[in-house]
């Protein structure tokens, strides 16, 4: 143990210990350190005083303020549905029609929509409600199961291939898979059904054309139509028009018609409220550029 | 490092080998069916390399008695090269999971890759593979140093160094796996958990026995420190990771806690992991490296005390404060936040006393970089327990939870405090490991101290901007009433920043990167000179070497 001897730099004495040549300082403890100690003490005393903070066995001090944070919680959530009433009470009563007539309420519709749409929808058809490779493209006008307000909101509601018991459900068959069509069948109907859109053939797909169009009278009709436009009841998509869920590409096509297709919306309902999902139906209309 | 065992030490040494082998056969062949087989592969592969390590050298003549009159240091140098490299492997993952966040693609569509599985590798590797294996190198240094002893045996030591890094080993390789516990920070499964326990024991006890052995009246505060984070880590590891497993073939357990009070065990756990495991085992290597480099006395041993006691008692009470509004009782967030906001006392009273310490030597923290890491260190010590006692507080967690704000700040710590005083602590300590005069090169070492700063403030700041925007973002009504930003808005937000963040990052690695190259050269260049041990770096000897190690 060395003797305490005095720093030159500080003019301390030191504590007498070294260690392998580290001394220590008998520095007192600055005032400032034992200020702040006291006033922290001092606030967290204040602060268990006001709040609800010591266990007692099976309960706690609760504090004199009397806040609970669960109650806290409810009466900001009442508070803020209140306030918000003013314009989602009017949404849930009225009519499709007459929300979509009031400017003012339209007005909430797209900010609170846009909220939604985003936070629930955009994960499958996009931000912007483009779509995607097997997600449909909301803002093309180009519907399955229609686009009023009333049919898109049954849309969320009850999903498509969902889980709801009244969930709208549609399924295209493996065509090809299972053994319905041959091969040049499918070939053929997959080059009359591009031709429906307007697509430019290959030669090869030319001289297909009118094979295809029997395939077509014979397989497809009963869900796409005889005229391919699509059954909204059905939830078959119109094939004349430029949008594909799955793409309009020979290979897409083929695919589609070889193996079939069944796409999967959940069932919003319970998991949105009914003013929510009557909100998002009208964001969406509006996504398309007005319902139709 | 064989050659250093006395004969009945190698003896050990097979023998615990053998165990180990044993105990990886037994894993393999219960858990043939399960990913626990494949980490008792790994376990036996271990154990067999040390049977074949030890008798390589098994036949060559007995360290002489007069190893006694120096400091064991062989683990100590061991433990430097283990630590460097995890940083270096630690952190490239820390890249790699920082640009996956901002280029979500980059998981190659591999499992292995996907970010939940990649993010422990990086956490487990900087914080125990890094940071674990500089505590365990430097307390060794430290401890024999300041006791004037020489560790109590050959054997232990080894076996917690290379013990510990097949605990590390085996949590990294399970995450890939994708084995893991789900609680942050202490993800590896039973067996793993159980291992560390033996190998933390074994540790402790080195502790205790050399400062029974000491020739110092007084025990230094690095020990205090060091010990409190041997004695701490270890409550809280056997605590938080109490699980049954589903069976002794199955790498898979569950925790004995569930639902609030899995999640307050979890953070009493993970808050006094930062406590004890990055605050006061750096705190440890601090309060040595600093004074000893600046060679100055410490500012004031009074300081040091209440520093010490609040640290250790206030953090305990701390860990309530993850889980403010949360299903937790008000009255355990009370608490925490309350105890947090006085923790900041003894927090600024350490990182004060650190930077009074260099009253005299700030000259020297201008001209020599080694000593500006540890000064570094200091500062963002007390920036960042400011920035938690702050974001403690309920009102303001409000904001901050669940956003970039915490990794800004978690990493501000680990950065700015962990990383900078341990590579400033390496600086100063590889010279005197391998004795040459100085490290091999100055010149890096600034250039390396500059590349820390840089990534650590551009790391930082980008997850200031990136959190407090999130947390903003999040809360915004608009006239409506409604909230006027999706979770997408905000991830948009986020993404200029996650490019810098990994920018930042990148910086840091690759002054990891020249850390581990400036000490390899060091090390090259320490084996062409030769030089004897300092006289005055000896431990004390009393009468016969023999009084030095009992049983020996």
């Amino acid at each position: 143990m060395a003797d305490a001897t005095r720093d030159p730099v500080t003019g301390r004495m030191t504590t007498g210990h070294e260690w392998n040549g580290i001394e220590e300082l008998d520095t007192p403890i600055p005032r400032v350190v034992l200020f702040f100690l006291a006033t922290t003490t001092l606030f967290a005393v204040i602060y268990w005083l006001l709040m609800p903070a010591w266990p007692l066995g099976w309960t706690y001090t609760k504090g004199l303020l009397g806040i609970d944070q669960r109650e806290v919680v409810a009466q900001q959530v009442r508070d803020a549905a209140a306030e918000r009433a003013a314009w989602t009470a009017r949404v849930a009563d009225a009519s499709f029609a007459d929300i979509a007539a009031d400017p003012a309420l339209m007005r909430h519709v797209r900010d609170t929509g846009r909220t939604l749409f985003t936070d629930n929808c955009a994960v499958c058809h996009g931000t912007e409600g483009k779509g995607g490779p097997g997600f449909p493209n909301l803002a093309a006008g180009s519907w399955l199961w229609g686009g009023s307000p009333e049919a898109i909101a049954e849309t969320i509601r009850a999903g498509i291939n969902g889980t709801a018991k009244d969930t709208r459900t549609s399924q295209m068959m493996g065509f090809g898979r299972d053994g319905v069509l041959q091969r040049e069948q499918v070939l053929a109907v997959v080059a009359y059904v591009r031709s429906l859109s307007g697509q430019k053939l290959t030669e090869a797909g030319q001289a297909r054309l009118a094979a295809g169009k029997e395939v077509f009278a014979a397989n497809c009709v009963a869900c796409h139509g005889e005229d391919g436009k699509g059954q909204q009841d059905l939830g078959a998509p119109d094939l004349t028009d430029a949008h594909w869920i799955y793409g309009g590409d020979e290979q897409s096509v083929f695919n589609s018609v070889q193996n079939g297709r069944q796409g999967h919306m959940p069932s919003w309902e319970g998991r949105l409220s009914p003013t929510d999902i009557k909100l998002l139906a009208l964001y969406v209309g509006t996504l398309a550029g007005g319902a139709k | 490092m064989i050659a250093t065992l006395t004969v009945e030490e190698r003896q050990r040494a097979i023998a615990v080998s053998a165990f180990l082998a044993l105990c990886g056969v037994i894993m393999a062949i219960a858990g043939r069916d399960d990913l626990l087989g494949t980490h008792g592969v790994i376990v036996l592969l271990f154990g067999l390399g040390g049977i074949g390590l030890v008798l390589s050298k098994y036949f060559e003549p007995e360290p002489p008695q007069e190893r006694l009159s120096h400091y064991y240091d062989d683990p100590t140098k061991v433990g430097i090269v283990l630590s460097l490299g995890w940083a270096v492997v630690g952190m490239f993952f820390g890249v790699w999971v920082a640009a996956l966040l901002a280029w979500p693609d980059l998981t190659f569509d591999a499992a292995w890759a996907s970010f939940g599985r990649l993010r422990p590798v990086h956490t487990s590797g900087v914080i125990f593979g890094f940071g674990g294996n500089a505590l365990i190198a430097t307390s060794f240094h430290v401890l024999q140093r300041t006791s004037r002893a020489r560790l109590p045996d050959q054997f232990s030591p080894w076996f917690v160094l290379l013990g510990y890094n097949l605990f590390c080993v085996l949590a990294a390789s399970g995450y890939l796996m994708g084995l893991t516990q789900s609680k942050e920070y202490a993800e590896p499964e039973w067996y793993a958990d159980i291992w560390l326990v033996v190998v933390w024991v074994v540790y402790f006890l080195i502790y205790i026995r050399t400062l029974q052995r000491r020739k110092e009246p007084h025990i230094y505060v690095a020990n205090w420190y060091y010990m409190a984070f041997i004695l701490v880590v270890a409550v809280l590891h056997i605590v938080n990771n109490l699980a049954v497993p589903v069976s002794f073939g199955h790498a898979k357990s569950y925790s004995l806690f569930s639902g609030v009070q899995d999640a307050m065990t979890q953070w009493w756990y993970g808050h006094n992991a930062v406590a004890f495991f990055l605050t006061a085992g750096f705190l440890g290597m601090l309060y040595y490296y600093l004074p000893k480099r600046a060679g100055r006395p410490i500012f004031s041993y009074r300081l040091s005390i209440i520093s010490f006691w609040g640290i250790t008692f206030m953090y305990m009470w701390a860990g309530s404060h993850h889980l403010h509004y949360t299903a937790l009782p008000q009255w355990v967030q009370t608490l925490g936040m309350t105890f947090s906001v006085v923790l900041l006392v003894p927090s600024w009273a350490s990182a004060g006393n650190a930077l009074a310490t260099l009253n005299g030597a700030w000259d020297k923290v201008r001209d020599d970089a080694t000593l500006r890491f540890m000064m570094v260190a200091a500062v963002f010590y007390g920036l960042s327990t400011f920035e938690g006692s702050f974001m403690a507080i309920r009102a303001v967690n409000s904001l901050s939870h669940y956003t970039d704000w915490t990794v800004g700040h978690v990493h501000a710590g680990a950065l700015g405090w962990v990383a900078m005083i341990t590579f400033g602590s390496l600086y100063a300590l590889v010279p005197w490991m391998w004795k040459v005069e100085r490290m091999y090169s100055p010149k890096l070492i600034e250039v390396h101290f500059w590349l820390a700063l840089a990534g650590t403030i551009i790391y930082v700041f980008a997850m200031w901007n990136s959190g407090i925007i999130q947390g903003l973002m999040w809360r915004t009504y608009n006239d409506s009433g409604t909230l006027a930003y999706s979770f997408i808005d905000s991830l948009v937000a986020m993404h200029p920043y996650y490019i810098s963040r990994t920018i930042g990052g990148l910086l840091f690695l690759i002054g990891a990167i020249v850390a581990a190259y400036n000490v390899w050269m060091t090390i090259r260049m320490a084996r062409s000179q030769a030089a004897g041990t300092a006289e005055a770096d000896r431990p004390v000897l009393h009468g016969a070497g023999a009084a030095l190690q009992p049983g020996e």
